[in-house]
Formats: structure tokens, sequence, C-alpha cells
């Protein structure tokens, strides 16, 4: 049997549970043997089948409510009540938006590529579901933990542009193939300093698997790693495509982007990918730099990470619901200009750091975290600064470009700034000049 | 090395969500940067001048409701102006100063309005509109209990409005007006230093003070290139010459600006209700039916009035041949001549400014089309 | 581009979080234990143990409290009030609605046929389906017979039964709008909690003195 995937004690007690095989699980007292012995493949599977089962359930239930509970904080962030209405406070909502959505209509655009257009949802929905195969929930309680697991997140959340991209290109649709152009340009731009945000965090703990990064957090190291976690948190909200940087759907530009010809389950799916995206982005956050399921004793591992989830969660909802969205050349510019310089200081202190105090026990990482502090509030304001004062050259008018009917020489003097007006009733006109930043 | 790329039109709206109303522009775009635009109106057109000419002067009033429906309080008013120049009618003091009360809610109401959809343009998902909106509900309740209507009001008649103000009105309008100062510095503090706010709007679609001069741009896009020219202020109409008021100015005729100035003369016109509040006088609302009958018949000739509205002049020419009827009815719709502008502010631009811009030149649809 | 003014943006979205929503429920409300238990006019404590079952409804977030939102009194509701005893079939309502949507007929009624005849009214007609709640009928009204009404509730599935007839007016619950009645505002009148059945109660909104009655009728003539 494989026995680097029974390592995980979620998968091993079910195992355990239908299978006789004394061998791999000799410290348990419950091995039943449900399965006779030569069949321990099919307990094998059976039992990845039912985790898998389990896991899938529950990232769509936490979908759902996750649904309900972002537009009720909508609601309560602009000042209203949000749905109430189905369920007790209106937690049945999504559920009933769920089976609307399943109810519609299938509508398949004349021109539109079929099979791609077809395709394209469940590109999108399974790797946001394959994400969770690495997440710690609790102790022991995961898939896998994969001695690449950072690397395995990078790549797999970087698949949903893929689907995007062939999205807008099986449904024909000008204004979805602007959006999924956008949607490449900001993952190109922002995995780099998603990357090498987590490169302080790797070094840190010494492994790219989950687990040892939890073990290693002996304080959460969005105190020790302050840079990494700020540009990680951007970078993470750039690739689930959220507000502020909510290019792809921009519902005010661009209607809805990709999804413009979507309709029915098909819709339902991004949309499920979204949330799943935005739970996923949630839960590693939580992993890499609130310590995970670490907590205090009496109150179970599980707990502390839901809780942790939860805020993460609120804090995500919290930024979509206060900024504007950015432009996309501003977005670029924010991603290449900004954040790489962040990521490039936090390795270069990290690891000057780790050359003077290689493998820091807790209280060494609290004179780390003094040390980054500093560094990232200045580096911040440093980079802020660079950016702020960079002028931005919009397109002026042309001088030459032929004069309107009436020529400027007709504009009455009195009426331009700075004239003194006729009516001396009124109090002199100020000139209002707002500073720039 | 320069990527060559070919441009691609996209039509955008009549059904689009942010073309406030129903709009279209034929956009041809070279990746981002906007080629070329093509705005096609007409998509509300429900011909209230033609219709004017079959009502008489006092039923035009709630065409006029329908034009601007944002702001319909200043179109009574400038309709009203007017019909009383027209027919030579003397308005009733208090009847002006409820309907100039009324006018200055009216353009609080009209750029909150504006300012939350330039917000929802840049897309900040509805916070910033929802808290412009719950302001102007306030302002619409106060509506309510002026002329038992909220948004066609028609509660501006020839000589005055139609009843006076009843007495719960007062308190609730001091209490209001501090509730507005207060929205407004909130909406100030989150989107005025707001750094994302700042490097969307500011230096786009930057406007000559000569081009707005001479294509007759008014009203704050104007004033956002430094133009002092605020009718109220050069041409004053009812009792505004009473009134003593900062005009807002700003330079640099960009996004940012027009937002600005919008945002401050709201601010201002808290002051102008207050002034007003303090000098209103006692008396009747309209005059009698014996000097203003229900059914005007001005003299044949032609009058034309102005007033500052929230978009700029807005201004109704009516003709009469002597009958109950105009025989011809004009509106200068500062929507529709602020939007002749278009695409010398679009083009070079990104598309990401495209609605952003279109949002800042405050237009409504239903005065563009008419 | 960082600086200290989307922090403050995040401070004022979070004021809004904590402040109470200012939307308004209709036709009911959402109401905890604490709401329902001032609806049944009690304390909590004893509204949890006299009635268990609404407590536990309460609680799970299942309790609903009606609400009347109510308008300003002078609100333009999508009907009208109608006083029969009033109305002179003079026609002025239909002269000067600005859409023509009322349909009115009256023959001579034979009744006080010594005091010039008064006329019967056959057909009253108001078209809800077109009519823009302008008031200017119930401005044009010289006997205070018609006003706007306060209910907003006339959705229907058939435009023809959008059409409000006589009969009907005679029949629907009379809560005239305060709308260019200033008597009603005057004895404060509340058109969402009372009626007026008998027109007698109803006043007239400019009740002309002797003096102009004679001016006008005597001197002039």
């Amino acid at each position: 049997m494989p026995e680097a995937f029974l390592d995980n004690s979620l998968w091993r007690n079910i195992y355990c549970v239908l299978a006789g095989d004394s061998s791999t699980c000799a410290a348990r007292d419950y091995s039943s043997g449900f399965f006779p012995a030569g069949m321990e493949w099919l307990a094998f599977l059976v039992s990845a089948a039912i985790i898998i089962f389990l896991i899938v359930n529950a990232v769509l239930g936490g979908v759902i409510v996750l649904i309900w509970g972002e537009r009720r904080l909508f609601g309560r962030f602009q000042s209203r009540t949000g749905p109430n209405r189905w369920g007790p406070f209106g937690t049945l909502t999504s559920v009933a938006d769920a089976v609307k959505t399943m109810f519609k209509e299938d509508l398949v655009p004349a021109e539109a590529d079929k099979i791609l257009f077809n395709l394209a949802p469940v590109l999108i929905a399974a790797p946001a579901l394959t994400v969770f195969a690495i997440i710690p929930w609790g102790v022991g309680t995961y898939v896998a933990d994969l001695n690449i697991g950072v690397l395995f997140i990078m790549a797999i959340t970087s698949l949903t542009t893929l689907s995007v991209l062939t999205a807008a290109w099986s449904s024909a649709n000008r204004i979805a193939i602007l959006s999924a152009l956008r949607s490449v340009a900001l993952l190109i731009s922002y995995e780099i300093p998603m990357a090498l945000a987590l490169v302080g965090v790797i070094m840190l703990a010494g492994s790219m698997s989950l687990g040892d990064i939890i073990a290693a957090q002996g304080i959460p190291f969005i105190i020790v790693q302050p840079l990494a976690f700020f540009v990680f948190f951007i970078a993470a909200m750039a690739e689930m495509a959220r507000a502020p940087f909510d290019l792809t759907e921009a519902e005010s530009e661009l209607a809805a982007g990709y999804l413009n010809d979507y309709a029915s389950m098909k819709f339902g799916l991004f949309f499920l990918a979204e949330f799943m995206a935005e739970i996923s982005t949630a839960a590693i956050v939580t992993t890499l730099f609130l310590s995970g399921w670490k907590g205090f004793d009496p109150i179970p591992s599980h707990f502390w990470f839901g809780a942790k989830l939860i805020f993460v969660l609120f804090v995500i909802i919290w930024f979509r619901m206060t900024l504007p969205r950015l432009r996309v050349d501003q977005v670029l510019k924010f991603a290449w200009k900004g954040l790489f310089e962040l990521t490039m200081i936090n390795i270069i202190v990290t690891a000057v750091l780790l050359a003077i105090l290689p493998n820091p026990s807790t209280s060494e990482l609290w004179i780390m975290a003094a040390i980054n502090w500093p560094v990232a509030i200045i580096s911040i304001w440093g980079v802020s600064k660079l950016l702020g004062t960079a002028p931005y050259s919009h397109p002026q008018p042309d001088p030459n470009a032929p004069s309107y009917p009436v020529g400027s020489e007709s504009i009455p003097t009195d009426a331009v700034l700075g004239a003194e007006p006729s009516n001396a009733a009124n109090q002199a006109p100020q000139a209002q000049q707002e500073g720039g930043n | 090395m320069a990527v060559k790329t070919q441009p691609v039109t996209v039509n955008l709206g009549p059904q689009h969500p942010s073309t406030h109303g129903v709009f279209r522009m034929r956009v041809m775009f070279d990746g981002e940067e906007i080629v070329d635009v093509e705005p096609v109106f007409g998509y509300l057109h429900r011909g209230s001048e033609k219709l004017a000419e079959e009502r008489t002067y006092t039923q035009i009033v709630t065409l006029t409701d329908r034009m601007d429906y944002v702001s319909s309080m200043l179109n009574n008013q400038a309709y009203i102006l007017a019909v009383e120049k027209l027919a030579g009618i003397e308005p009733s003091p208090r009847g002006v100063w409820l309907r100039m009360i009324a006018g200055e809610l009216q353009r609080i109401a009209s750029h909150l309005v504006a300012t939350g959809f330039l917000l929802q343009d840049l897309g900040a998902l509805g916070t910033p509109l929802i808290y412009s909106m719950r302001e102007r509900e306030n302002i619409l309740d106060l509506f309510e209990m002026l002329c038992g209507a909220r948004i066609t009001n028609s509660y501006l008649r020839p000589g005055g409005v139609f009843m006076d103000a009843p007495g719960e009105f007062w308190p609730a309008l001091d209490r209001g007006l501090d509730d507005i100062v207060r929205s407004i510095d909130d909406l100030e503090t989150y989107l005025s230093g707001n750094e994302i706010v700042f490097s969307r709007t500011k230096g786009t679609a930057v406007l000559p003070q000569e081009l707005l001069i001479n294509a007759s741009i008014t009203g704050p896009m104007l004033r956002a290139s430094g133009v002092d020219w605020d009718l109220r202020h050069r041409a004053p109409y009812d009792y505004y010459d009473r009134i003593s008021f900062e005009r807002k100015l700003h330079t640099a005729s960009d996004n940012y600006a027009r937002y600005w100035v919008r945002v401050q003369e709201a601010r201002e016109s808290v002051n102008i209700i207050r002034q007003c509040i303090d000098q209103i006088e006692p008396g009747p609302v309209r005059p009698s039916f014996d000097d203003v009958p229900r059914l005007i018949r001005p003299p044949s000739g032609d009058a034309y009035a102005a007033i500052e509205g929230s978009k700029g002049e807005l201004g109704f020419y009516l003709v009469s041949d002597g009958g109950i009827a105009p025989y011809r009815m004009h509106v200068r719709s500062s929507s529709l001549i602020n939007l002749t502008l278009l695409r010398d502010m679009l083009i070079g631009g990104q598309f990401g400014d495209l609605f952003v811009t279109f949002g800042s030149v405050d237009l409504n649809m239903g005065e563009v089309d008419r | 581009m960082i600086g200290l003014g989307l922090p403050r943006g995040f401070l004022i979205t979070l004021k809004n979080f904590v402040r109470p929503p200012v939307t308004e429920q209709y036709p009911d409300r959402h109401v905890g234990l604490l709401g329902a238990a001032k609806e049944a006019g009690m304390n909590p404590v004893h509204f949890l143990f006299k009635r268990p079952g609404d407590s536990i409804k309460a609680i799970a977030g299942l309790a609903t409290v009606p609400v009347a939102v109510t308008q300003s009194s002078r609100f333009r509701g999508n009907e009208f009030t109608f006083y029969e005893d009033r109305c002179t079939a003079c026609a002025s309502c239909a002269k000067y609605c600005p859409l023509g949507i009322i349909e009115i007929a009256s023959v001579p009624g034979q009744i006080d046929a010594q005091e010039g005849e008064s006329y019967k009214l056959e057909v009253f007609d108001i078209d809800i389906g077109r009519c823009m709640f302008c008031g200017l009928c119930v401005e044009a009204c010289p006997y205070d017979a018609l006003h706007m009404g306060t209910d907003f509730e006339r959705s229907k599935y058939v435009r023809d039964e959008l059409v409000i007839t006589k009969e009907e007016l005679f029949a629907a619950p009379k809560r005239p709008s305060a709308f260019y009645r200033p008597q009603f505002e005057e004895k404060r009148f509340d058109p969402f909690q009372e009626t007026i059945d008998d027109y007698h109660n109803a006043g007239r909104h400019e009740r002309p003195s002797d003096e102009e009655l004679k001016r006008k009728w005597v001197d002039e003539r």
C-alpha cells in the first residue's frame, strides 16, 4: 500500500475501518477487516472516494454558506439588511438561487465553439476543487500533505486563467475576449510577486509542505513576515480577480466579461469556482500566515482554522466593499513596480536574518519580527512614494486640432478665472486647487 | 518592439449596465485604447417637446418632470420661469422661496446621484452609490412632504408652488441639512482622499477651457475647467441676487475636478438653503386665480428662460400664439450639449476610463433624448 | 499610491457596517426575540416562558411582524378617493387631465329642479394604467369631490383591470390624501390610520367668504 498517502490520520482512520490491514493499522484496535485480505487496494480506493466526497461536499456547502454570508455582509457594509427572506436569516437564499440556476434555460450562442464552450466551466471548477486536496483543515485532517505543497497551489490556481481564456474564446464575443486578455495579463503579472512573496515563508519554514510550514510557525508568520503577507494578500486578491482587481468581470465596463454568454448551470459553475477560489485563498492565507490550525489547547484545531478562515474572508469582503477598481495599466504597474520590489526587499532581508539566525526559535522569530516591521513600513512607504509621484501620461488634446466654429478670441474675458465678476453682491471667485497626494 | 494589432469595434449599450439609461456607443478599441467612438442617441425619445404643443401651460409641468428625472424640481423651475416671462406673471414671494429651496435640495440630490454613479463606474461595487442614494432618499422624503411625490414632483405652478410646505417640513429640513453635511463629509473622507479614486480620475479626459466654451458646455463641467460661469450668479433668476454663495471652481478640468466641483456645490447648496430659510417670508404661495388663472393664455410672442440646473444651463424656449397651449417648446438640455464633447474626452483614453468619463459628464438620458 | 486615504475609507465602511441598516422592509419585517416580545407587549423573559413556541421561532429568525409603510399625508397614491355627493359632473377633472384618461358622462339628474338642475354621474372611469398621478384633476376639482388616495398596491395581471370605475370608487375605503387639501393637514388627519367616510367631514380647501361670493355673483353680474 502507498504508505505515504496514509500518513494522514483522516484517511488512515477510514482506511482502517474498511480494511483488515494489520501492518498499516497496527496502532489501531478497530481494524475491522470489512474488506477481505488481498483487497486492501480496493479499501484504499473506497476510502479515497469517501474522503473526496466529504471534502467536495464540504467545500460546496461552504460556498453556499459563503455566498449567503457575503451577501449579508455586503448588505451590512452598505447599510442594508441583505437577503433575509428565505429560511432563518435568509440562509436558504443561496439554495434557492442554486435551484433557480439549475432550472434556467441552457443557452449556447450560435457562433460558439460548442465543445470548448461546454468544456470551460468544467475546466474552471476542477482546479478550484483540486486546491482543497492539500489544505490542512485541522490536526491530521487533509487529503495529502505534498512536499511541494506551495508549488502545487501556485500551479493549480494558475489553471483558472486557462479556462477563462477558453470560455472567452469559445463564446465568440469581443467583450469576453477583452476580459480574457485582461485575465491573462493579471495572471502573468501577479503570479510572480505571489510566488516571490512566499519565498520568505518557505525560507523560514525550510520546506514547501504546508504541514511543515504550520509546524514552523511558532508565532504566526504574519508577524514575522508582514511584507510577504501584504504582497501575498494583494496578489491573491488579484489572482481571484476580486475587487479592486475585478478587471475580468468589471461589471461597469465589460458587463460580465467572459461570463457574458453563459447561462444556467454553466454560469453556476463559474460562480462556484469563483467562490471556491475565495475560500481556498482564505485557507491558504490562514495556513501560511496565520499559523493554520494552531491555537490554544482546549479548543479543537478545526475550530481555530475555521475562525481564522472566517476572519480572512471578512477582510477580503471588506476590501471588496471599500475599494474602487484599478485600471488595467495601473494594476500591472502596481504589480511590476510596487509588489515586485517589495518581495525583493523581503527576500533579501529574510535571507540576511536567516544567515545570522539559522533555524530560528520562537524568541528569535520575535527578533526577526521586530526587524521586519520597520523594514516593511519604510519600504511600503517608499514604494508608494515612488508609484505616487511617477507621472501618469494622460492623453492631451492636440493643440493643432481644427478649432470649433467660435474662436477662442470670443470668450468673454470676465468669465475666465481670475477676472473680477460683474455682480458685486457676490463674493469674489476663488480658484479651488486640490493638491496632489 | 511595438506589436501591431487590429482595432476591434465593440458595441456598448443600449443594454449595458452603466450607460446611465439607454445610450449606445460604437467604440473602436486598439487593445485597451479607445481609437474611435460613435455615440448613438434616441433610445429614450418620447417627444416631450411635441407633446407640449397639445398641453396647457400647467399640464406641461408634468412633462418637464420626466425629462431629467433625477432633477425634476429644477426642470419645473426652468419651465415655470419661462412661462412667467412669457405671460408676464408676477410670482408670489413665498412661492419663489419655496421653489428655490426645492431646487437646491434637488441639486444636492442630483449631485449625490452623479457622484454615486461615478464611483459605481469606477467599480466600487455599489458602496458609495448606496451611501449617496441613502442621503438622496432623505431628500426625496422631504419632497414627499412638500408635494406628495418623490421623483415626478410637479410641485411648481406658474407664479409659485401649488401648496405651502407643511408644518413638519421645516424641522425635518433642518435635520436633513445637518445629515447632508455629515454625509458629504463622510463621502469626502471616503473618496476625496482615496488613492485609487485619485489615480483613476486625475488627469483623465482633460478638456481645455477654450474647447468647453466653444462647445457651449455649461455647469460643473465648465466650472471644473476654471471658467466662473454660474447663472445663479451671472444672470440671477428668482431671488438668487439676495443670496451670497461661494462658487466652487477647479482648474484641472479632468474627471476628478468634475467630481470635486459637484461635491463642493452640493455643500454650497446647503448654505443657500439655510439662507433661504432665514429670508423666507409669510404670504400666499401662488397668485390668486383671478390674477393667474388655471388656463393661461399668454400673449403672442416668445420667451426664453434658463436656470443653472444640476448639469448645466437648463433653458426653456416657449413660443405662444395666444392660445392655451404653446405653439412650440424647445428645451436647451444641458445633458445633450455636454455630451457633444464625448469624442474629445474619450479618444486616446483607456477602456477602463470610458464609463468613468461618461459618468463624469453627469448626463441623464431622459434629458438627452427628451 | 498607498497613503492614508485608503485606511480612512476602510474606517468609513466599517462605521457603516456597525450602523443599523436603513432598509425599510415590506410587507413584513423579520424580528428577533426582543422584537417579537416588544410586538407582543411583554418583556423578553416573560415572553420566553409564556410563549415558548413563538420564542423559538423568533430566535431562529423566522418571526415576522407586519409593517405599515407610512408616507407623508400628502402622498399621491395610485388610487383616488371620491365623494359622490359633492360631484356636480362638471368634468373639470377630465379637462385638466394632461393625458385625458378620465372618462365622464352625465345625464340630467331630475334633482333640485327648481334651483337649476344638477347632473347625475353615469360614467366616471379613471384609467390608472396611463395615469401619472400628477394630481392636476384633484387640483381642478372645484367642490373637493375628488381626492388623491393613499393606497399604492394596485398591481393587476390584466391592463383592463387597471381602470377604476365609479362603483369601485364608491365602494373603496375613503382615505383621502392631503394633496392640495390643506384642510386635512389643519385637522391633522392621517390617511394611513383613519378614514373619512362622510363627505361632511372632509371640509373644503378654500371656502370663499360671503363678501367674496357677493362680489362674484352679485356685484360683477
